[in-house]
């Protein structure tokens, strides 16, 4: 039996059908399209498929896709303004703080909404929050670097 | 697999019931959707319970606090007066994972899922932690040490659900606090966990305590002999050293790659020395 699932998708309210076993990642990658969303592990190791949910950063492979009935979701799709790129994006070009990119919509999911709660966080703060974001190509330096550099932007420093 | 998400607990406790297949109890899913894709677990019913209102809550009762089965780690260290009479318990569910993981994991789901290692449980075992289940036959109370039995079984029966955890109503000068030993510094399972829970008299002596370890044994432990070492003294480097014994000779530990019988056991007492200290600035400062 098919689950017909009513969500807000980046702001837009969004149908899908989908199985019982199939993860909110398996629904917005395979039925919705939006492949912005990484699959790196699966289960929960990596980060890759990191989304926001009711404004809460979770893995969307360790959720189910019937869960998300009338909630709020928000995924890489939704960061950039049309053409305009979201400070964190734009200081991640300029800091070289991606290479092969798998890694890197769930990384700017989980920094915007680090962001978003603490605007002026430490070095330390930004490596924890992170940390459960691997990257297998950047040595994480230059995503630190440009997480801190984007804050401070942001801020209007 | 068939998925419900009542929003009661009776008609929860129901459907579990009456289930001829294999039925789980879906919280966070950051243990049952991995066991579920690794097939390690193929269900045929899961039943959501976050549309019920009291797992999803954190209200003060009886002067203590109710927390709900399903609250996420994340929503627990926002909850400051929480926070505040049980930090140690909040750190504990607060090194469950990644910033992601802590967005949906719970108390019950890490007691729930029967792993001896589990963060959270010893520090709700040291803060004498109430388990109100609800089942077929209505609602009973347990208290966490008598839940887990055995890695993966519980003291729980077909169609019980954990609701809530009470944590009892705190004395002044009461701290409590939870260490784990991990190879790494973050992202790893714990090869010795302890929870410490204490409350010190006018005078500084030690009223009440409760020790619980964790990952030493096939269950967590509540360690009685570390406690009444600790009460009636001053807590002083004696004392301390007879809690450490004590610890150490409750330890039934596993042998593997991230820590042998003797470093586990050795490191069961360490640690325990170092949770009480934070345990006693705490009590101190409250
Ligand atoms: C990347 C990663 C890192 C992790 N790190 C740690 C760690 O450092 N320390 C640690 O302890 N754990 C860790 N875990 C394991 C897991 O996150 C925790 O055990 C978590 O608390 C489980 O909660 P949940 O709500 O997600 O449970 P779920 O997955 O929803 O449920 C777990 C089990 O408990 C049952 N259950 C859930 N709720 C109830 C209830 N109310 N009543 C009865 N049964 C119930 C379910 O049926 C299932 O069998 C990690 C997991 C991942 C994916
Ligand atoms: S794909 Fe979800 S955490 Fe790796
Ligand atoms: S850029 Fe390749 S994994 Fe991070």
């Amino acid at each position: 039996m098919k689950h017909h699932v009513t969500t807000t998708i980046n702001g837009d309210e969004t149908e899908f059908l989908c199985d019982t076993e199939q993860t909110l990642l398996d629904c917005l990658r395979d039925e919705l399209e939006l492949t912005g969303t990484k699959e790196g592990c699966g289960s929960g190791d990596c980060g890759a498929c990191s989304v926001l949910l009711d404004g809460r950063l979770v893995c969307s492979c360790l959720v189910l896709g019937v869960e998300v009935g009338g909630k709020k979701i928000d995924t890489i799709e939704g960061m950039a303004t049309g053409d305009k790129l979201h400070p964190l994006q734009r200081k991640f070009l300029e800091h070289a703080a991606l290479q092969c990119g798998i890694c890197t919509p769930g990384v700017l999911v989980a920094a915007k909404s680090l962001l978003e709660k603490n605007p002026n966080p430490t070095e330390t703060e930004v490596r924890y929050w992170l940390a459960g974001n691997l990257c297998r190509c950047t040595g994480y330096d230059k995503i630190i670097r440009a997480v801190m550099d984007a804050a401070a932007e942001m801020r209007g420093a | 697999m068939r998925y419900e998400s009542p929003d009661t607990l009776e008609a929860a406790a129901k459907l579990l019931a009456s289930e001829s297949g294999e039925a789980r109890i879906l919280a966070g899913g950051t243990d049952l959707l991995v066991q579920i894709r690794s097939e390690v677990l193929s269900p045929a019913l899961v039943v959501d319970i976050k549309k019920v209102a009291e797992t999803r809550t954190i209200k003060e009762e009886a002067g203590g606090f109710r927390i709900g089965a399903a609250v996420t780690g994340a929503e627990l260290k926002e909850h400051s007066a929480l926070k505040k009479v049980w930090p140690g318990l909040v750190e504990a569910a607060n090194l469950i994972g990644s910033t992601q993981v802590q967005g949906r994991a719970s108390l019950g789901g890490n007691l729930c899922n029967g792993s001896p290692a589990a963060d959270s449980v010893p520090a709700m075992i040291a803060a004498g932690a109430v388990a109100s289940i609800v089942g077929p036959n209505g609602r009973r109370d347990l208290k966490v040490e008598d839940i887990m039995l055995a890695p993966r079984k519980l003291a729980l029966q077909k169609g019980e659900i954990i609701a809530s955890f009470l944590l009892p109503k705190r004395a002044p000068h009461s701290g409590d606090a939870y260490l784990r030993f991990i190879p790494r510094t973050e992202m790893d399972i714990a090869v010795v966990g302890c929870g410490v829970s204490l409350t010190l008299d006018g005078s500084g002596t030690c009223a009440a305590a409760r020790v619980s370890l964790g990952a030493v044994a096939a269950r967590p432990l509540l360690v009685e002999d570390a406690a009444k070492a600790l009460i009636g003294s001053k807590i002083d480097d004696a004392a301390l050293e007879k809690m450490a014994a004590a610890a150490r000779a409750a330890c039934k530990p596993i042998d593997d790659k991230r820590g042998t019988i003797e470093f586990r056991t050795d490191v069961a007492g360490v640690l325990a020395k170092r949770t009480a200290l934070i345990a006693l600035e705490r009590a101190r400062k409250g």
